[in-house]
């Protein structure tokens, strides 16, 4: 058990508590690393669509327009990053808070691993071929949904397994989440995607629901995908990584109980505000936005949880840069939660829907709160993954601050430009008539979508850096047991199991 | 209840999350299959022509609805700009919807018949060719390639499945109907019969084969089109029986 290399640093006692022989860190160690080249790809894909946005004339021939890259760039972050990262720290939370390994044994597990990545790698190069379902986030056509109800299945069974054979009387908060995530999005991928495949031989299905049910089913499955995949997962990881990075209590037992409830229940009712003043029946479209109002409580519930933990902490901020990606991130999730219950009110969503406004709304809450979190549990997982202190602290400075002038540049710039194409659409001239072609509504966005994919450019080199350190760790761990003429403790664990 | 038993329990954690989380979707969704005046009932309507609808799978396949929307709400501007608002009956033939949520182009709800054929192949052939300002990717390709319709009867028979009203006529038709349509030549009453308002002819400028073009043009000059909004008939939203 003797691996750590800077005996009396703090860093080195977390890392030899957390070894503990029994946990399968293999399957946590091979998502980590997946959530790091898929961050880097889905990055680059939203420069490469961002550029195609401002330059059209990048449209290259028949497989590369924006057309069939844009799912190509949000399933590489959704499903990619963000997934690889709730896999990652679900498996590695779900371990130490109930001090026991994965249920099904290594093999199950592996199941999980290689299964998701075949889904991903099939999903990104389908896209381009043109197979597509033509539903958003849920792209993937027919065959791939069933491959991923499999995996998702055992994902579900994985935890639950671990959660019943758990050596802790009480089930953690974070794996409430993670739970509820995990249930959630199984029920949503199967009832969004059911659909009938022309022939057992083609890739093209039909989808079984259409027109207004059609619509009513994919926002549900669209908004949820929001509300548990890109939120409820992603409070399982603050929940666990913000007290322990600083080391400290969550803030409040009896809020947590109160907006993991409230979250759940009402999220599901939130859809229809993506389909205000459409065919979709009045009663409905109320529905969504009364309940987007309310939601606004739950989610400031789990940020006054998040940020109130560092309460009497706060120097931390200063001296951890990995605290400050939490911390800013749990801002940034108060903020875009926040201005969703705005966008949610009908004569508001007037002015912003179809326009750049959702599209920055999106991404203050993808790149502010869900990737700066992905990042700081990555920072905090990997030292103690590979029992290895992290490259540079340096290099984590400069991807905290290039990631925040990206996402400034991306937010702002996305404003002006949605704000301006929808009051244009809007605008009357003096005699009554529509004072601006569509045309000239287009033409207008053009340097903000420069700056937007400016912003963008920043976020990826932030992101560049990232992989570049968290690689020299893990790359650190192997040369230092290679000198040392050993294999790394937990793949000696691994194979005396 | 102490909160600590659900705490303890993994199972009943499990469960108690999937009531919570089953409310909403169930009392937003099963409704819209049940009450009948979700979708009004107007003239007009029908399923696609094949031609129309191989169209419509190119239009999907490309992601056109990543940047334009077929949903007008009703605002004075947008119907100013685009026409008569969407309602539901328009798109309860669409598997899957294509409302969109993005206009980074027009809405295209009801561009049918807006623009000739001509306007159509060159504005896909390149956007630029007739607005200088479009941002949108070029469709070159789309001509140069033939339209793959041997399996148009899987196509009709697998939409019949999942609920669209095609007939066994239009069902045995569906290979000849691709024909017709795109030549314009054949029995065209028999087929206007069957899908009325159907544009016929040659789309895209090369009437010596049936290109991807052609199914998309198709499938655009139709959007919108066939309800008659000046007829009150179309307008009475009496509920289907």
């Amino acid at each position: 058990m003797s691996v750590a290399t800077q005996s009396g640093s703090a860093l080195a006692t977390a890392i030899k508590s957390s070894s503990i022989p029994g946990y399968n860190e293999t399957v946590v160690r091979n998502f980590s690393i997946a959530a790091i080249i898929w961050a880097l790809i889905g990055f680059a894909a939203g420069v490469w669509v961002a550029l195609l946005l401002a330059f059209p004339t990048l449209n290259f021939g028949e497989y590369l327009t924006f057309g069939r890259l844009r799912p190509v760039h949000t399933s590489g972050v959704i499903l990619g990053f963000g997934g690889n990262v709730l896999l990652a720290s679900s498996l590695y939370i779900v371990q130490r808070t109930c001090q026991t390994g994965l249920w099904g044994g290594r093999t199950l597990a592996s199941f999980l691993f290689w299964g998701y990545q075949v889904l991903l790698v099939a999903a990104a190069i389908s896209y381009p071929l043109g197979i597509t379902q033509s539903q958003e986030y849920a792209e993937p056509e027919w065959f791939l949904d069933i491959w991923l109800t499999l995996v998702w299945v055992t994902y579900l069974v994985i935890f639950t397994g671990t959660l019943v054979k758990r050596r802790e009387p009480h089930i953690y908060v974070a794996n409430w989440f993670f739970l509820a995530f995990i249930v959630t999005v199984a029920v949503l991928h199967i009832v969004n995607n059911a659909a009938v495949p022309i022939s057992w031989t083609s890739t093209k299905s039909y989808t079984a629901y259409s027109g207004v049910q059609s619509a009513m089913i994919q926002w549900w499955y669209g908004h949820n995908m929001v509300g548990f995949w890109l939120t409820a997962g992603f409070i399982g990881m603050m929940y666990y990584f913000v007290p322990k990075q600083a080391n400290r209590p969550v803030y409040s037992y009896r809020l947590s109980i109160v907006h993991f409830w409230a979250l759940a229940f009402l999220y599901i009712w939130a859809g229809p505000h993506h389909l205000h003043y459409t065919a979709l029946p009045d009663w409905t479209q109320t529905l969504g936005a009364a309940f987007s109002i309310m939601l606004w409580m739950p989610s400031w519930g789990g940020m006054i949880n998040g940020i109130m933990t560092l309460s009497g902490a706060w120097g931390q901020l200063r001296t951890d840069p990995i605290m400050r990606f939490l911390v800013v991130a749990v801002a940034f999730y108060g903020m875009s939660t926040f201005e969703g219950p705005l966008m949610a009110l009908k004569p508001v969503n007037a002015l912003s829907h179809y326009t750049d406004w959702t599209v920055g709304h999106v991404h203050s809450g993808a790149l502010g709160w869900v990737a700066l979190m992905a990042f700081g549990a990555l920072y905090h997982m990997v030292p103690r993954l590979w029992r290895q202190p992290l490259w540079s602290t340096k290099l984590i400075e400069y991807h905290f601050w290039l990631a925040s002038m990206g996402i400034v540049l991306y937010i702002t710039s996305m404003w002006i430009s949605g704000i301006t194409q929808g009051l244009m659409w809007k605008a009357y001239d003096e005699y009554g008539f529509l004072q601006y072609s569509f045309s000239e509504s287009v033409a207008m966005l053009y340097p903000y979508y420069v700056v937007r994919a400016l912003g963008g450019i920043l976020f990826l080199a932030g992101g560049v850096l990232f992989a570049v350190n968290l690689f020299q760790t893990i790359l650190g761990s192997y040369r230092q047991n290679a000198s040392e003429g050993a294999l790394p403790t937990s793949l000696s664990t691994a194979a005396a199991e | 209840m102490n909160h600590a038993v659900i705490e303890r329990s993994a199972a009943l954690l499990l469960m108690l999350t999937l009531i919570v989380i089953s409310i909403g979707g169930l009392v937003q969704i099963v409704p819209l299959f049940r009450i009948e005046t979700t979708v009004e009932r107007v003239a007009g309507v029908r399923p696609y022509s094949p031609l129309e609808q191989l169209g419509r799978n190119i239009y999907t396949r490309e992601g056109c609805y990543t940047c334009h929307s077929q949903m007008i709400r009703p605002f004075r501007d947008e119907v100013e700009r685009y026409g008569h608002y969407s309602i539901a009956a328009e798109s309860m033939y669409d598997h899957p919807f294509l409302w969109g949520s993005k206009r980074t182009g027009p809405d295209l709800a009801r561009v049918g018949g807006k623009y000739s054929n001509a306007w159509h192949a060159a504005h896909l052939d390149n956007p630029r060719n007739v607005l200088p300002s479009s941002i949108m990717p070029a469709y070159a390709f789309l001509k140069a390639k033939p339209l793959k319709a041997d399996e148009i009867n899987l196509h009709i028979a697998t939409l019949s499945q999942v609920g669209v009203p095609y007939t066994a006529e239009m069902q045995a038709s569906a290979a000849s109907d691709i024909e017709v349509q795109a030549s314009g030549q054949g029995d065209t009453t028999a087929f206007l019969k069957r899908y009325p308002k159907a544009k016929l002819g040659d789309f895209d400028g090369e009437p010596s084969r049936i290109t991807e073009m052609d199914a998309l043009i198709a499938y655009l000059q139709i959007l919108g089109t066939l309800v008659d909004f000046a007829d009150p008939r179309a307008s009475a939203s009496t509920p289907a029986k």
